[in-house]
């Protein structure tokens, strides 16, 4: 099957047409079919390779694809060769599927803009770089995608550079488009110790033969194994927006609202559950690292759920509640449940891609407007946007038999048989949260009272090309689930948890690691079912009878417990946190000791006074250079005796 | 005498176009300039086209004085794809300066004649004629505008220094006969390894004096001084050629001597010294190279001490040597890579200042690049390329030269040396980026238009596509080297 590594070729492919010709290629049709083309292709070609894994045994799905050598030198050797298994053809088939339905709405969200190829480009060049980051069968390649999607991040969120965005120390777009790749870089730092010192342990970066010595070269040096496992996972938090490096997430969304569906909330940001998953034995060898996932998983799912609550911009809104979501992953794969960790990748894909193009889609529809206390009662103007944005919270809510209900419910499941009945509350609380808010969100949009302003604001329902993947997105968000169901459920049923059954190789050796838990929980387990059913319930109840009406219920109530809400709106004052014990020293630091001290003293001398001396001794050389011939052999026949009597006068004695 | 015809064809093709049919044509065709131009590419073409199906055929010929097949078919393909290219360069700016004269077309093809002998030799007499007919051609294509001061400087200059140099060439092509009594690479060889060296020090002094001859040829320091001058001298569409290809020719014939001079490695106690002079040399050249060219106000000045620079960065591939074991970095490998991948970097960039060399000889300051990428865009950018990959930044082929090179003097313990190139490398950025810098972030003082680039562009097509693709696959070129 050497035509998988077609893959990653056509959004290349598509990347470098828009990008060399776009603006002569003229048309939008012609830019967005090429664009969205390229990566059905991707998709189609992934589906053709999906099912030939599946044709083949369950121990033996995996291939690699060597595409060439990039270079062979002594022991070092770069190979660009793509590993297809069953967790890259399914990151790949999320990043083609959802990638395409995202490029065809983009057609009708970008209508009109000035920079449309530009746009294009930009997003084909996240595919292909995320297929990489995802396909690659080696750390080196893996870390091209890393840095390459972090770019295309950058990219998109400044993409319109000259408008103004507020965030937290931020005016312009391009700001925050600064602050999500310097914090990301922060992280590559990690992920680039880590390789370093896998190199140095294993003398390759090849997955395959890290997974399968690991036990070998590192077992009994935990200290090695916990060092490279979390600066892995400090770049896994850069990406994947958790505590510590999670704050650029929010600001991203200065970008167009495509971008934030697919990068910010539907792939790019999973890649730390990616690499994690790809490289779970590493993980699994230190206890130390699994805890300290878990832990930054929970608390990011908590803090950012509660600060979710208060936001009223529809964006906002949705980034935390992906932060928060993430935390969801994260918890799932520090307690050694890693499948229903990429399940839940999986199914959060679905629905989230789907708030986000329904949030964009009202957006478009209000004429740019994004502050949910301005809305209200769009129903009528909206249907569909409507529906399906109602599919995509009920789904995330975790209501029985949509999506998000299987995979959270699995994860929560996990949390207190692998971790503890603590972890399952901190958990169900932000659960309860995340129910909250999207009600919150979803009443303040689409019910109650029109609140907007009838003179200026005309809604509108979005063109087809921007509806028909929000039913599409709405379907999977409903059904998606069913390819992950719980044994407890599935069992009586006799329906197989396929997903489970799928990844399970992939697992295999990292899961074997990790304490065991057997007997039999199915009544625990349905109690648990039940009540975290009954608190996205709940959340789901506050929030109506709250916001039903519009907002002076629970104005009303902020007053009240406003120490509270203030603490909330500001988001623990983590912004003023990092300023005070982050920024500001360093800034501080920076400004008087590093940059008038260091940089101006130090290193401009140096480079200055090397550069002085460098051009110094070029124009003293210069003067040999005198262009009588006869001087340029005297210097030649000073050469010759010199070099003679380098070599003949040891040979005398 | 042994010959044998079908391996020696491409040898045997360029010879007989040369000699036998081309003079004819001259001879006896009026107004015949766009008539040899083509026939010429057309020869070049087909001796490359030998070359490269005959590369498999290895052997000897004429009676053992040349080897066949692999390493020096590589190098006649190199030199006749170079040869293609200037000539692509030269027709559009030898009419833009109102001078195109047929010869000129047949001196640049027998120059190729003389490299590829220097490729083929495994005879000193060979080689001899083989750096002879290509410095020739070139003192003649050096002082080319007749009417040029400054040409004709660079001619005589180039002819006077590069006659003596080639005293001490012939000087230690004697000595080494005395010390070995044979000519040829493989006896020589073979007395060095089996120790029946009749006089040591004969052969160490010839062997030293050959190191020297070659070093001029290379323009390694302190025998570099004639290649400021007759660079900027020299047409630009000449500089191109013999800064790229005549190096090329010059490190293909050190390579083959080392492997006949040092058939042991450096490990002999006369190799060690040997190696000091190499190893101080190359140090040198690469440091004064750089340094000086930072200085420079004229471009073709500059591209020619750093054209000196990377000569001292090859040499550290001498000192390499071959690999040791399988895994090893092979040092004449990296000389060969970087060669090739130098080839299309630097006739690419003296290209471009052809192109926008004014027929005054204007438009030659590095002040007349400011805000080059307005008026040009194409131009700025492919010269920014070809800046990049001198400069040794990847993904371009400039890079993957260098680090073959550094590597393969790291391994056999000269980490010294490497220090020194990679802080040489540091210098050099600054004029390499520099002349980006004025490209692209600075106003233009000067506006005025330059010829079409015409056939040029060609050239500059495939300089770049060179630079990128075996900066994206230098492994391809890496897998040819392995099959010798």
């Amino acid at each position: 099957m050497n035509y998988a590594a077609l893959i990653p070729l056509f959004p290349l492919v598509g990347f470098a047409i828009i990008g060399l010709f776009g603006r002569r290629l003229g048309s939008e049709k012609v830019i967005g079919s090429i664009a969205s083309l390229a990566v059905l292709a991707s998709f189609v070609t992934a589906v053709a390779v999906f099912m030939g894994l599946t044709s083949m045994p369950a121990d033996a799905r995996s291939f690699t694809v060597p595409v060439y050598t990039w270079i062979a030198t002594g022991s070092f050797s770069v190979d660009i060769a793509y590993q297809f298994d069953q967790l890259s053809i399914l990151f790949t088939l999320i990043i083609t599927g959802i990638g395409f339905l995202i490029h065809v709405y983009s057609t009708g969200y970008m209508h009109g803009d000035r920079s449309f190829p530009r746009f294009f480009a930009y997003l084909n060049l996240f595919v292909f770089m995320m297929l990489n980051l995802v396909l690659a069968s080696n750390f080196l390649l893996t870390f091209l995608g890393w840095e390459g999607v972090g770019l295309a991040s950058y990219l998109l969120i400044g993409f319109w550079y000259d408008r103004k965005f507020e965030g937290s120390g931020i005016v312009w777009t391009g700001d925050a488009a600064k602050k999500a790749f310097i914090v990301n870089r922060i992280g590559d730092f990690g992920v680039l110790l880590a390789m370093f010192m896998l190199f140095n342990a294993f003398g390759t970066l090849e997955y395959a033969t890290i997974n399968a010595q690991a036990g070998v070269v590192l077992g009994g040096q935990e200290t090695l194994v916990t060092m490279i496992t979390l600066l892995l996972f400090l770049g896994c938090t850069g990406k994947s927006a958790q505590i510590p490096l999670g704050v650029w997430l929010p600001d991203a969304m200065a970008g167009p609202t495509p971008v934030s569906a697919l990068i910010h909330a539907a792939t790019m940001v999973t890649s730390g559950i990616f690499l994690i998953a790809r490289t779970n034995v590493l993980f699994a060898m230190s206890p130390t690292t699994m805890a300290v996932v878990t832990g930054i998983g929970i608390t990011t799912a908590l803090i950012a759920g509660t600060v979710g609550l208060v936001q009223n911009d529809i964006k906002k809104v949705l980034a935390y509640s992906t932060v928060s979501q993430l935390g969801f992953m994260f918890t799932a794969l520090g307690v050694g449940a890693f499948t229903a960790g990429v399940f839940h990748v999986m199914t959060h894909a679905f629905f989230k891609a789907l708030l986000f193009l329904g949030s964009g889609s009202v957006i478009h529809g209000m004429h740019e407007e994004q502050d949910i206390q301005k809305m209200g009662g769009l129903k009528k103007y909206m249907p569909i946007t409507y529906k399906t944005f109602l599919v995509g919270t009920l789904a995330i809510s975790g209501i029985p038999l949509f999506s998000g209900f299987f995979s959270k419910d699995e994860i929560l499941w996990f949390a207190w048989l692998n971790g503890s009945p603590i972890l399952w509350a901190v958990g169900a609380l932000a659960a309860f949260c995340t129910a909250f808010y999207m009600w919150r969100l979803t009443a303040l949009t689409f019910l109650g009272k029109e609140r907007f302003d009838h003179h200026h604001v005309h809604p509108h329902e979005s063109p087809k090309s921007m509806t028909i993947p929000l039913i599409i997105l709405a379907v999977l968000s409903a059904v998606g689930g069913l390819l992950g169901i719980p044994h407890v459920l599935g069992h009586p049923l006799h329906l197989p948890n396929l997903l489970e059954e799928w990844l399970a190789p992939i697992f295999a050796n990292g899961v074997a690691l990790l304490p065991k838990h057997t007997g039999d929980h199915t009544a625990l387990e349905f109690t648990l079912m039940a009540v975290s059913v009954g608190i996205g319930a709940f959340g789901i109840w506050l929030a109506h009878s709250l916001y039903k009406d519009g907002t002076e219920k629970a104005r009303a109530l902020g007053a009240r417990f406003s120490a509270v809400y203030k603490l909330l709106w500001r988001k623990y004052g983590v912004d003023e946190v990092y300023d005070v014990l982050i920024v500001s020293p360093i800034v501080v630091f920076s400004r008087s000791f590093l940059w008038k001290m260091v940089d101006v003293v130090l290193i401009d001398g140096i480079v200055n006074g090397s550069a002085r001396f460098v051009a110094s001794t070029g124009n003293v050389i210069r003067r040999i250079q005198t262009g009588v011939a006869q001087h340029y052999a005297l210097i030649m026949m000073v050469g010759i005796i010199a070099l003679i009597a380098i070599v003949t006068v040891p040979m005398l004695k | 005498m042994q010959i044998d015809y079908i391996g020696s064809l491409p040898l045997i093709v360029i010879w007989l176009a040369l000699g036998a049919i081309g003079i004819v044509i001259q001879a006896f065709v009026r107004d015949n300039t766009r008539l040899v131009f083509g026939y010429y590419v057309a020869t070049l073409g087909l001796t490359g086209l030998a070359a490269i199906v005959l590369s498999g055929h290895k052997g000897a010929s004429f009676g053992g004085m040349i080897t066949l097949g692999g390493y020096a078919n590589y190098f006649d393909a190199l030199f006749c794809g170079a040869g293609i290219m200037a000539l692509l360069a030269a027709r559009p700016y030898l009419q833009k300066e109102e001078s195109e004269v047929d010869e000129f077309y047949t001196m640049l093809v027998s120059s190729v004649a003389g490299m590829m002998l220097m490729a083929h030799a495994s005879n000193l007499v060979v080689l001899f004629v083989g750096i002879e007919l290509m410095s020739i051609s070139f003192y003649v294509m050096a002082g080319f505008f007749r009417t040029s001061t400054k040409s004709v400087e660079a001619a005589l200059k180039y002819f006077l220094l590069g006659c003596f140099a080639t005293g001490f060439l012939v000087y230690g092509m004697s000595l080494i006969y005395g010390g070995t009594g044979s000519l040829a690479y493989g006896d020589i060889a073979r007395t060095v390894v089996t120790q029946q060296l009749t006089y040591p020090t004969l052969f160490v002094v010839g062997t030293t004096l050959l190191v020297i001859g070659l070093s001029f040829k290379i323009a390694a320091f302190p025998f570099h001084q004639w290649a400021p001058d007759v660079y900027e001298g020299a047409p630009t569409a000449v500089t191109a050629f013999m800064s790229t290809a005549g190096k090329a020719a010059a490190f293909s014939a050190f390579v083959a001597v080392f492997v006949a001079l040092l058939p042991a490695g450096w490990t002999s106690e006369i190799a060690q010294n040997q190696q000091i002079v190499i190893a101080v040399i190359a140090a040198a050249t690469m440091l004064l190279g750089n340094i000086t060219a930072v200085v420079q106000s004229n471009v073709k000045r500059m591209l020619a001490y750093s054209s000196v620079a990377h000569a001292g960065y090859m040499l550290m591939g001498i000192l390499a040597g071959p690999s040791l074991g399988t895994d090893g970095m092979n040092g004449h490998h990296a000389i060969v890579f970087y060669a090739t991948s130098y080839l299309f970097m630097q006739m690419g960039a003296f290209v471009v200042v052809g192109i926008l060399e004014r027929r005054d000889g204007g438009f030659l300051n590095i002040d007349d690049y400011a805000g080059l990428h307005h008026r040009h865009p194409v131009l700025a950018a492919l010269m920014a390329v070809f800046m990049f990959s001198l400069a040794g930044i990847p993904p371009f082929a400039g890079f993957f030269g260098k680090y073959m090179l550094f590597a393969a003097a790291i391994e056999r313990g000269f980490t010294w040396l490497a220090i020194v190139g990679v802080v040489s490398s540091v210098i050099s950025a600054w004029f390499y980026l520099g002349l980006i810098v004025k490209m692209y972030f600075q106003d233009a003082k000067d506006s005025g238009h330059e010829a079409p680039a015409g056939l040029a562009g060609f050239t500059l097509a495939v300089s770049v596509v060179g630079v990128v693709f075996f900066g994206l696959f230098p492994q391809l070129l890496i897998n040819i080297f392995r099959s010798w």
